[in-house]
């Protein structure tokens, strides 16, 4: 894996808010075919970091795709370079239906170039039979939508559109058993097909199960990057909770 | 009448309301069947409810193709600019200055044709109306775009730009002229503000009539169809045909009710000496469908088309029911607001053209108040304050509510302190109304 090229490599990355640094001199990678887990408590800094991947956030710092160097000033440039984003906030408007959110900034037209609407609701259909049998509310504002439903809505869409890397900002957070299961099935079956995945999760047992690797992150501050064969449940925990590499705590 | 106190402690409009709800449940099934929504036959009920009471207190005075004629007339300009209010609010923005925009634009427009066109082209030319109107259009769609310029990249908030704008436009316009008023406009400039000669006549009306029912009815079959051809469920086939016939009548029946209003004798002397027709004795001329009514007629075609199925239409209401999600997306919500008032401000060019042709005049006070009028249609028309919801054909509708109202009034001889009075309750109470149906319908 190691003479491969990165899918991406985030090097140094900085901002803050008003004096705040929400994220402080971090840099990851990710490569083909891979899930990366980032960890850390609630304010860390995990979203801003993947924001500024996704084009939501401008810092500073050097973004390579494919080894090439890029600069991504908004979610247009990253939806280029093929980076889907499912937000933590899911980003959906509620007062449209599934398929215009599915499909919103990419509509799809009609050879007249008005929206297809049509055409847009029958390809929603078929990845949300794919995703989510049950989803039958094809014509209800997502407002009208249960918050599990709301979630594989917004995986829908990232995953639509051909994603050569995936974020997930805690992708199951609203989801039962059942539907978490299928989004770890969907997980698998994506890294299967050569996409890198950086997955932002609560549940450790979860990143354990899932990642190859995971870098944890604490009061904006990268902990450190470790292979998730090498470490413990209770190594990561003690990295999220101390700020210390397994190494460093021995 | 005594009202037994509720035990929410609201009294007998809750309850007439619960009763709303509950009677559109159990119609649901019949009008759901129809697919047209509630709110829009809560609309078209207060227009008839309001339309027979004054018919009724006037005796049968209301409700005569003169009057409708006229209430057509004076609609067009608020509704006009009504369409583009709706967009404005719907992405939660206010535009305070388009009625001292219209008296800017008007007293500029008019002084153009009535003091620099005539010098260069000389007085009466044929292209002085095509220059007046299209400078108008232009004029507020700059004005428009520098407002939205503001608000979208240096982020002042949109209600105190166009305050100011409010203010600079009556200002602007009293320097137009030194508080002249100019008249009178360019004949052919004139047949855009109605009147007997601004119409269609009785057999272009016709014309138009029958050309927008079947475009309505060949529209719906094909919406259908297509519909059908992707699998997706589509209305019975009575319930089908019931909406078609609807519109096609409604078109139909609008366009003979225009031409059952007779020309007053002394109109059909002017118009047969103009055109060189000889008048016989028993010949009876009708209006027919007002030109400023064609132009509100297209404009709500064309903004429902844009609003329903292009991308601009689409990004503003996906930024109006989540800001951040648009930008994510990758919408420019900036350029994106100057846009919306850019189209704001040309929509207010054409109503600034039907008002002042209309009054034959433009003096400093045209367009006083207006902002005020097209935001209260927008609202009554169901759009919502706090974005993402509102329609062009509710908008309209709801200005044709007020006019509706006012001009009821005053023919029954109200005054109009009292009038101002009455508009400004009902505003509130069906903004109360439309809130506490949203809650109850949980949308
Ligand atoms: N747009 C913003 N404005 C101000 N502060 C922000 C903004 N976004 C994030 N922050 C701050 O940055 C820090 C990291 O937040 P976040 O990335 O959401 O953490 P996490 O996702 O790890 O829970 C927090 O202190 C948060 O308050
Ligand atoms: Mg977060």
């Amino acid at each position: 894996m190691d003479k491969q090229t990165p899918l991406v490599e985030m090097k140094n990355m900085r901002i803050s808010f008003g004096g705040v640094h929400a994220v402080d001199d971090v840099s990851v990678d990710l490569y083909p075919g891979e899930v990366v887990g980032l960890l850390g408590h609630n304010g860390a800094g995990k979203s801003t970091l993947i924001k500024m991947l996704s084009g939501a956030y401008q810092g500073t710092g050097d973004i390579y795709v494919n080894g090439e160097k890029v600069e991504i000033h908004n979610p247009r440039d990253a939806r280029k370079y093929n980076i889907e984003t499912i937000y933590q906030t899911l980003a959906l408007a509620d007062n449209l239906d599934a398929a215009a959110n599915l499909f919103l900034g990419r509509e799809l037209m009609t050879p007249a170039g008005t929206l297809d609407d049509d055409a847009m609701e029958a390809e929603t259909r078929k990845i949300m039979g794919r995703l989510n049998p049950n989803f039958q509310k094809f014509s209800a504002p997502v407002s009208a939508l249960s918050g599990g439903q709301r979630q594989s809505v917004a995986i829908a869409r990232a995953v639509y559109f051909n994603a050569r890397i995936l974020i997930m900002d805690e992708p199951t957070a609203a989801l039962g058993p059942h539907e978490t299961q299928m989004v770890a099935e969907l997980i698998q079956q994506l890294k299967a097909e050569g996409i890198g995945i950086f997955l932002i999760d609560h549940d450790v047992h979860a990143v354990m199960e899932l990642c190859d690797r995971a870098s944890v992150m604490k009061n904006g501050k990268l902990v450190g990057t470790v292979n998730i064969p090498d470490v413990t449940d209770d190594d990561l925990l003690g990295m999220i909770i101390l700020g210390k590499t397994p190494g460093e705590a021995a | 009448m005594r009202q037994a106190p509720q035990p929410d402690g609201t009294g007998v409009f809750d309850t007439a309301i619960r009763d709303l709800v509950l009677m559109q449940e159990n119609s649901k099934s019949f009008f759901s069947k129809l697919g047209i929504d509630t709110r829009l036959l809560g609309m078209i009920g207060a227009l008839v409810v309001v339309w027979i009471v004054f018919d009724v207190i006037t005796g049968g005075r209301f409700l005569t193709p003169r009057n409708l004629f006229n209430l057509s007339v004076q609609t067009a300009s608020v509704a006009v600019m009504a369409t583009g209010m709706v967009f404005v609010i719907v992405t939660r923005h206010i535009d305070l200055s388009v009625g001292s925009m219209l008296g800017f634009i008007g007293m500029t427009v008019a002084a153009l044709q009535v003091q620099v066109l005539p010098e260069v082209f000389g007085l009466g030319h044929w292209s002085i109306w095509i220059i007046a109107a299209f400078s108008a259009i232009a004029m507020g769609a700059m004005l428009g775009a520098f407002q939205g310029w503001i608000i979208g990249y240096l982020a002042v908030p949109a209600f105190i730009v166009t305050l100011g704008g409010f203010l600079v436009y009556r200002g602007a316009m009293w320097w137009v002229t030194k508080g002249q008023t100019q008249a009178p406009l360019d004949t052919t400039f004139r047949l855009m503000g109605g009147g007997a000669e601004g119409t269609l006549g009785e057999t272009l009306s016709w014309i138009f009539g029958i050309v927008a029912a079947v475009a309505a009815v060949v529209l719906m079959l094909l919406s259908r169809r297509r519909k059908a051809g992707h699998g997706f469920a589509v209305k019975p086939v009575w319930a089908e045909g019931i909406l078609i016939s609807l519109a096609a009548g409604l078109i139909l029946c609008f366009v003979w009710v225009m031409n059952s209003y007779p020309i007053a004798k002394g109109a059909m002397k002017r118009i047969a000496r103009s055109e060189g027709i000889e008048l016989t004795e028993g010949m009876v001329w009708y209006h027919g469908v007002a030109i400023p009514v064609v132009i509100l007629l297209t404009v709500t075609v064309v903004m429902t088309i844009v609003a329903q199925r292009t991308r601009f239409g689409r990004y503003i209401y996906a930024t109006g029911g989540n800001p951040e999600a648009a930008e994510l997306s990758g919408i420019n919500t900036r350029l994106l607001t100057v846009k919306i008032f850019a189209l704001m401000g040309a929509l207010t060019g054409i109503a600034s053209i039907i008002a002042s042709a209309r009054l034959n005049a433009v003096d400093v006070g045209l367009g006083t108040l207006d902002e005020l009028r097209v935001i209260a249609a927008a609202v009554i028309g169901g759009t919502a304050l706090s974005g993402g919801f509102g329609t062009i054909y509710g908008a309209v509708i709801g200005a044709l509510i007020m006019q509706s109202l006012q001009s009821g009034m005053a023919s029954v001889g109200v005054d109009a302190p009292l009038q101002s009075i009455v508009v400004g309750i009902v505003l509130v109470f069906a903004v109360w109304v439309d809130i506490v149906y949203r809650r109850r319908t949980g949308q």
